[in-house]
């Protein structure tokens, strides 16, 4: 479903994506791990077609399309999702009203009938209830005031309203407590059907515990470093990065 | 991302057609034998005549205020016509029936339908074309319940002790340049008068259309609630679009006798010039109200159009008791400028105001929010508080803020906050991975920052406030 061939990236003209390979099979749940700064959070950057982040070169294939070519809400429309490690505010927009305009967007692209206000209203409940967010949060502005786990969990509560089919969650364990990381994983766990894929980014492999990925890939320097099992973010847990310099060292 | 954002926002302007209507126009200038045309067309008393040449007399001594933050060529008042009216008016039309055609299908082309029994339920309207007033329905229904609402020329002739009583009591004839002007030369407008412990049953509205070319309009609105009485009131604006500035200078009054409540709502969309800042209506605004013991005084407005916009909806707040509100939304785009805010002056004891203005600039436009907060000498445990908050979009926009705050009683107190943000790129980005196009992303964001506002507007009226602005900030219109 996802093939991302070669692909470079830079901001403002610096490069930041190196030749970067992936491909994500449908149904699939992919960790990417690596370093501060390596460029995992521009990886989902790039996919979803943020402006300042340009592909250079290289080529991404999504679903028999050509994702490049597409603008940000078109690839989001055509089922590629980010849960944003840094969510941002909107004041004055209600969780309630900006979820009604994106399921609303995405169910027009898909074909399907809109929902009336009742069974919109009854799956934003179950939504909420599922990641654990009180149902006034709704009602709330767009992430406004929300703590950071809240923010986090709000992300995955939009994800389970969009229903897409590729899922990309740019450290959404980050600043969590025990108990919303296993809300954030049962979220995503409950959207695995066999056929909507995943990609994690995360620093922690406890995540990992709760997600079981199927392929573990470390993002070193632009570029896929080592790609595993699960066994790599046990092995990335236990000592680090240091090795990766042996490691780039004994390809040289 | 601004270049998109320019996209997103630069539109036509829906309502900027011309309607293809015989008219009776002035040739341009203006005099004293003018203001004698006028008040003769109008079939006037005398005593009208002489307060319209007092006004006249006082103008020419006056010079026009050059202290808000607006750019604008001098404007020569002999190239303005004062008067034009549709041909088919002569003889005013008794019923809708009478009503040129062109007429009927010119304020339908505006989405507003003036058939009473297609109109929105519960809603009276005026309609202002030009120099006239041409139509007001639902009149015989208001009169049952003692409520008169009908042009105001009409007023001077029908009621004539009412308009003497209050005409110029709020807003003096010598009161600024543009006021003086309106007073010398204005042609029509409302007239409401709601008696004592009357609720009017139905939103009463007025829209003002400016059709001729080189035309000025100068609407004179009067609004009188007697002690104990309640009025909720909108005017909507519009004009076509010219290549030439024309100048609208209105004056509105409102008396609020003791316990009454007068709700005015104001959906300004005159036409803003284009892209280059060529043509567009210059909105010269005197508004103004006293509130009694116990009166309250609400002002809610979006303003969307006008190349330049003048305008301090005001409230004196005289009576012990009495409350003023202002709201207020204010978009400007391209090479659009604004002026605007309020005036809350308490002078009775306990008086209480509130002002939340929301200002929104995109494009090369300016926004200006100009407030005075008075706190008189006898305005014991008087309060005031002012939220004014800014909202840019790109970055070739500018606004301003200026509150002025002047208190000679120790016990008032007046709040005041302001706050300034962008349309960020983070917010549109959310906007745009959830699946929502640029300019719904904007106008949703957009609708967000004025909620405090929208939610003051008589229902009705929300939702098409919202709508306008989605217009304003959308590419094309449908
Ligand atoms: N807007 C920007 N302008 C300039 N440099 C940027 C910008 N955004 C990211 N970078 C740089 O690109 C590099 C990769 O950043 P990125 O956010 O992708 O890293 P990351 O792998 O997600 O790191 P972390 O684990 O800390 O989240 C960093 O060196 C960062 O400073
Ligand atoms: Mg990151």
């Amino acid at each position: 479903m996802l093939s991302i061939k070669n692909l470079h990236a830079s901001i403002e003209g610096k490069e930041i994506l190196k030749g970067l390979n992936l491909n994500v099979k449908p149904g699939e749940v992919h960790a990417i791990m690596g370093p501060n700064g390596a460029g995992k959070s521009t990886l989902g950057y790039v996919l979803s077609g943020r402006e300042e982040y340009e592909a250079t070169s290289g080529k991404v294939e999504f679903e028999q399309r050509d994702l490049l070519e597409l603008e940000v809400d078109e690839r989001a429309r055509a089922g590629l999702f980010l849960a944003f490690q840094y969510p941002v505010e909107i004041p004055g927009v209600s969780n309630m009203e900006f979820l009604k305009e994106s399921v609303s967007a995405a169910r027009k692209e898909r074909g399907q009938e809109q929902l009336t206000a009742a069974e919109f209203l009854k799956a934003a409940r179950a939504a909420c209830e599922q990641v654990n967010l009180p149902v006034e949060f709704l009602r709330r502005g767009v992430n406004e005031g929300f703590s950071g786990g809240e923010k986090k969990r709000n992300e995955i509560m939009q994800m389970i309203m969009l229903e897409p089919t590729l899922c990309i969650l740019d450290e959404s364990d980050s600043g969590l407590d025990i108990d919303a990381l296993k809300v954030v994983a049962d979220g995503v766990n409950s959207q695995r059907d066999g056929k909507r894929s995943f990609i994690v980014i995360t620093h922690y492999q406890r995540l990992l515990d709760f997600i079981q990925p199927d392929f573990v890939h470390i993002l070193a320097d632009g570029k896929i470093a080592k790609s595993g099992g699960p066994e790599l973010a046990k092995e990335v847990e236990a000592s680090g990065y240091a090795w990766l310099e042996n490691h780039e060292e004994a390809n040289a | 991302m601004s270049e998109q954002i320019e996209q997103a926002i630069a539109r036509e302007y829906e309502a900027g057609f011309v309607s293809d209507i015989e008219s009776d126009t002035f040739e341009p200038g203006l005099d004293e034998d003018v203001i004698r045309r006028i008040s003769e067309m109008k079939q006037e008393p005398d005593w009208m005549l002489e307060w319209r040449l007092q006004a006249f007399r006082s103008w020419q001594k006056m010079a026009e205020p050059d202290w808000a933050k607006l750019g604008y060529e001098p404007i020569d008042y002999q190239t303005i016509s004062y008067y034009s009216a549709p041909k088919s008016m002569k003889d005013r039309p008794k019923s809708l029936a009478e009503v040129d055609p062109e007429l009927i299908r010119t304020y339908e082309k505006l989405g507003i339908p003036l058939h009473e029994q297609e109109m929105l339920a519960g809603v009276a309207v005026d309609v202002v074309f030009d120099s006239v007033s041409v139509v007001t329905t639902f009149r015989e229904k208001l009169a049952e319940s003692g409520v008169i609402f009908c042009p105001i020329s009409e007023a001077i002739r029908k009621y004539p002790e009412l308009v003497k009583k209050y005409l110029g009591t709020v807003v003096p004839r010598t009161d600024n340049f543009f006021a003086a002007l309106n007073s010398a030369v204005f042609t029509d407008g409302s007239f409401v008068y709601i008696p004592k412990g009357v609720r009017c049953p139905m939103e009463l509205s007025t829209y003002f259309r400016i059709n001729e070319l080189n035309t000025g309009q100068f609407e004179r609105t009067l609004i009188i609630a007697e002690e104990g009485s309640h009025v909720s009131y909108l005017e909507g604006c519009t004009a076509p679009m010219r290549d030439e500035n024309q100048l609208h200078a209105a004056v509105v009054e409102l008396v609020a006798l003791d316990d009454s409540e007068i709700k005015y709502s104001t959906v300004q969309n005159w036409y803003p010039g284009d892209e280059n800042g060529v043509g567009g209506i210059f909105n010269f605004v005197t508004k103004r109200g006293v509130a009694e013991k116990n009166a309250k005084i609400s002002w809610t407005q979006v303003e969307t159009g006008s190349a330049i916009t003048w305008k301090y909806p005001s409230c004196i707040l005289r009576g012990d008791n009495s409350v003023g509100e202002f709201y207020s939304v204010a978009l400007t785009r391209s090479r659009q400028q604004a002026d605007t805010g309020t005036k809350m002056i308490h002078l009775g004891k306990n008086t209480t105001s509130t002002i939340i203005s929301k200002g929104i600039s995109a494009g090369n436009s300016s926004n200006t929010y100009r407030g005075l907060v008075k706190m008189g000498p006898n305005a014991d445990g008087a309060r005031n508080f002012t939220e004014c908050d800014s909202l840019l979009i790109g970055d070739t926009c500018a606004a301003h803020t200026f509150p002025y705050i002047e208190s000679a009683n120790p016990t008032a107190i007046v709040e005041h906050e302001a706050t300034t943000s962008t349309v960020s790129d983070d917010q549109l980005f959310l906007c745009q991975q959830r699946g929502l196009d640029i300019e719904k992303a904007i106008s949703m964001i957009v609708n967000g920052f004025c909620k405090d506002v929208f939610k003051e507007l008589p229902m009705e009226f929300a939702v098409e406030a919202g709508k306008l602005l989605e217009i304003s900030l959308e590419g094309s219109v449908g």
